[in-house]
């Protein structure tokens, strides 16, 4: 064994393969069987926008606390062809290992970069297939994987009860000896192990969930029962999620004919009285973008997610990217009031989607959830959960009583009377409380007009509705001292990151914050402001290729000399290092 | 009960005088006055164009989307609260047009929700542009040498494609259309009433002497089967589809009943607390 690795803080492991072999599921199986025991996992997926012949790989980081971000290195690859070697040797670090499938690839073409990397040829389809079925060489492979990092086979045993349960005990022994054997065969050829970091958790008690399940799951504590989304990656998953738990509980999910009728049909949802929304990435955004003025305009309450990804187009449907904001801050013809939410981690998706619908019914307008791909479909995991947390909160509904005491048919449901702007809804079905949601300009109990002062009333009122709204109150990111020099800003899932660079550079001497914006419209003016002020120099990390988030600050707050853009837009996440170096001067890609 | 008088707002129609939007919300109102309906527990969803100020001119709820919009809204509330009659209306431009892939997933559906179109051959808000169910060689402004296109054939698509309610009226005979309305409103089911509504200021075509002399009407055909698919398109094939009446109907399972999370209450009247065993439940399915 290497001198030094034993200090490991993590351990970075990773499958790859041709898509459409099972590269997900067997990283699964040890991505599952490590949480169960009480790791911090953090596992990324990729994969290409074709279903066979791609290459798609799945790494796994194991740590001692929760990780955000599936890191720059690698410990251990486990490739069952060239193409995994080629593309991702380059991650691995001295003293790692790589461990292939040597029935096919008979002589691996290893690159010579010039570090110590222990090579480890297994037969792992053929042992399968001796085993009887080829399909098992995925738990042949898990099993190799434990004996690289030290554990006993019989970790994986109650994953594989529970994965194989309806098919039998058969099905259950002959993957148990296809773990063993992969085991057994590392154990007898080869002599070196990676040690995992110590294990904090508690056994069975770590959730392992994607960004999509946090939305998904938050959604429904938050009282929404009506999805209605048309099939995108990487936002189908929420249709997934939703479809696996909202039917107990009276939920309802519609796959909708398009995007429009989506997001429609979630106005519809609302405006009968139910939450309702949609999710979906840039292209259905784009064509949701006609409904979102009708929800603004009549002010209905409406949650979109977007789950970013590369654009524009198709783009780069696979990959990830935070190149919506422009779009979801300014899209749709028109002017109305929106709020747009950019929760960082799969656990704040959870928690921030109740902001969603308690926004969303508070101000009558459109709410939108901005995720990515990277957040959406990474697993990691949660210590726990705490649904209690979540609270609806419904209050601008008028109530029957009140409802009771207005003469019949002058319910004003636009009523311009009121300071805030907003002016409490009926839902159909309330006596007394008729009136005509419009998307054409109307006065006060929803009757078209075009006379210029109501018109502008009108506006007004609608524009008032977000001036008591403080963003700051639902969520800002700050971490370092009160003086520093170097300000990290960054909005969404680039949190990961920028908070392990933030650590890096601190330990290295810089007088560093970190600051994440979570709402990011309306903009928290004043304490991005303030922070900017003491900084000398602020880098504002942009997933994207003309820095949205560092235009939007300008826009809002100024100091255009402070501000430096640190961008990435080739598809994958930003690393720790991309980071680091573009704060250093030393060019992103250094 | 709810009378006539409920469905009636202050506000005038702004139509032209003569025209036959008119008839379709005097007939909706007291087809909905003669269900019993309480305008509180109808929903009237509408898109664009002339047709579309119907919902400001009825006494239910009432939502004026967007031009084709209707029905994924009307779809949106239906699903939400089945215990609302749920209407949706429109123009031949709006759904025909802009709308119809909404239309033909809302009938496959068989959402439980009447739809009105209000088909005037043209488009009248925009002041006289070809509409989809004008006639090949229709001269307008957008066609001013004929309309090189065949018309949409909505009643038929109907038919063909699953919804359960099909019929025609026209605005020349109220008696009819309000017959009609009630007969759809009150079946469970997608109910297409392709409503005839002349337009008196840009068609000068399609007029109501047209329509009188091309209509044939199925109420005075004593036999006449609207169960019977066949039938139903032979007889709109032979007279050019300009045909009155219930043209087809049939019984089959409406979406609300059949959905995923479908629920006898209507989602709105659920309660929303999760009980701790239920979110125990979901964490295990996270381990
Ligand atoms: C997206 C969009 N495109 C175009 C329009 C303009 N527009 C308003 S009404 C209308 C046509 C209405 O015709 P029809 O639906 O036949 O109704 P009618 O006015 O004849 O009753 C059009 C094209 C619009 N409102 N929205
Ligand atoms: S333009 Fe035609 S459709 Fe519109 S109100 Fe006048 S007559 Fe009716």
């Amino acid at each position: 064994m290497k001198k030094g690795v034993n200090n490991l803080k993590d351990l970075k492991w990773k499958v790859g393969g041709a898509q459409g072999e099972g590269i997900d599921s067997t990283g699964e199986i040890f991505a599952i069987t490590l949480n169960r025991m009480g790791y911090y996992l953090f596992a990324y997926r990729h994969f290409m926008s074709l279903i066979k012949g791609g290459h798609t790989n799945y790494k796994v980081r194991i740590a001692s606390q929760p990780v955000h971000y599936h890191g720059d290195d690698l410990d251990i690859l486990l490739a069952f062809d060239q193409r995994t070697i080629d593309e991702n040797f380059h991650e691995l670090k001295d003293g790692s290992i790589l461990i292939y499938d040597s029935s096919k690839l008979k002589e691996a073409k290893i690159p010579d970069q010039g570090k110590k990397v222990n090579v480890c040829p297994i037969p792992i389809y053929d042992i399968a297939q001796q085993l009887g079925n080829s399909i098992m060489k995925n738990m042949v492979a898990a099993g190799a994987s434990c004996a690289a990092v030290g554990l006993e086979p019989s970790v994986f045993h109650e994953v594989i009860e529970g994965i194989f349960q309806k098919k039998g005990e058969n099905i259950i022994n002959a993957n148990k000896e296809a773990i063993k054997k992969g085991y057994d065969y590392y154990k007898e050829n080869f002599n070196f192990k990676l040690e995992l970091p110590e294990k904090t958790g508690k056994p069975n008690k770590n959730l392992f969930m994607t960004g999509n399940e946090g939305i998904g799951l938050g959604a429904l504590t938050a009282g929404c029962r009506f999805l209605a989304a048309y099939p995108i990656t990487p936002a189908t998953e929420i249709m997934y999620n939703a479809l696996a738990h909202f039917p107990r509980f009276g939920g309802k999910i519609i796959q909708a004919e398009d995007e429009i009728a989506a997001c429609l049909m979630a106005i519809g949802g609302n405006y009968a009285g139910v939450r309702s929304m949609t999710s979906t990435s840039g292209p259905g955004l784009s064509l949701m973008m006609e409904a979102l003025g009708l929800a603004g305009i009549s002010e209905t309450p409406l949650v979109i997610v977007d789950v970013q990804r590369g654009g524009p187009a198709t783009g780069l449907p696979t990959k990830t990217e935070q190149s919506d904001l422009n779009e979801m801050i300014y899209g749709s013809h028109g002017e109305i009031p929106r709020i747009v939410i950019t929760p960082t981690t799969a656990e704040e998706a959870f928690y921030y989607i109740q902001h969603a619908f308690n926004l969303a019914e508070k101000y009558q307008c459109p709410v939108i959830v901005g995720t990515d791909m990277f957040m959406g479909m990474s697993k990691k995991s949660i210590s726990d959960l705490d649904f209690g947390k979540i609270k609806i909160n419904r209050d601008e509904i008028i109530s029957d009583e009140e409802l009771q005491k207005i003469e019949k048919g002058m319910f004003k449901r636009y009523n311009l009377e009121t300071k805030t702007g907003i002016s409490p809804r009926s839902i159909p079905g309330q006596k007394n409380g008729r009136y005509v949601a419009l998307g054409n300009e109307h006065e006060e109990t929803g009757y078209e007009i075009e006379d210029p002062e109501t018109r502008v009333k009108m506006m007004d009122k609608r524009m008032r509705k977000l001036k008591h709204f403080d963003p700051s109150e639902i969520g800002i990111y700050f971490s370092g001292e009160d003086q520093f020099d170097i300000l990290l800003i960054g909005f969404g899932s680039t949190f990961a990151q920028i908070d392990e660079a933030y650590q890096e550079l601190k330990e290295k001497g810089e007088k560093v914050a970190h600051l994440q914006v979570k709402v990011v419209y309306p903009f928290p003016r004043k304490i991005v402001g303030e922070q900017i002020q003491k900084a000398a120099k602020v880098f504002v990390v942009d997933h994207n290729a003309t820095g949205q988030l560092r235009q939007l600050i300008q826009k809002e707050v100024g100091y255009h000399e402070k501000l430096t853009s640190i961008l990435k837009y080739d598809g994958n996440p930003f690393s720790v290092r991309e980071i680091v170096n573009g704060v250093l001067g030393k060019g992103v890609n250094a | 009960m709810a009378t006539l008088k409920d469905f009636r707002v202050s506000e005038k129609a702004t139509w032209c005088p003569g025209c036959g939007h008119f008839t379709v919300l005097a007939a909706l109102q007291a087809a909905s006055a003669n269900l019993g309906i309480e305008p509180y527990n109808m929903v009237l969803v509408s898109g664009i164009g002339c047709s579309g100020k119907i919902s400001q001119h009825f006494g239910s709820y009432g939502f004026h989307s967007l031009h084709g919009r209707t029905l994924p809204v009307a779809t949106g509330v239906q699903l939400n609260n089945h215990d609302l009659v749920v209407v949706a209306a429109g123009g031949d431009g709006d759904g025909y047009g802009i709308g119809i892939g909404h239309f033909m997933h809302a009938l496959r559906r068989n959402i439980d929700m009447t739809y009105i179109v209000m088909d005037n051959h043209i488009y009248g808000l925009t002041t006289g542009q070809t509409s989809p169910t004008s006639h090949r060689g229709f001269k307008s402004k957008t066609s001013p040498a004929g309309s090189a296109e065949e018309p949409v054939r909505p009643v038929q698509t109907a038919i063909i494609n699953g919804a359960s309610f099909v019929a025609q009226a026209f605005s020349g005979d109220v008696k009819q259309m309000t017959r009609i309305m009630e007969e759809a409103i009150r079946h469970k089911g997608f109910s297409l009433i392709n409503a005839f509504s002349p337009c008196v200021t840009f068609n000068k075509v399609n007029t109501y002497d047209w329509f009188k002399e091309n209509i044939y009407n199925l109420d005075e055909i004593i036999d006449y089967d609207p169960t019977d698919k066949f039938a139903a398109l032979r007889v709109l094939e032979d007279h050019g589809s300009v045909v009155t009446g219930v043209i087809y109907q049939e019984e089959r399972p409406v979406y609300h009943e059949a959905m995923i999370g479908a629920t006898k209450d209507p989602t709105v009247k659920l309660d929303l607390t999760l009980q701790a065993e239920e979110i125990e439940a979901i964490k295990n399915s996270l381990r």
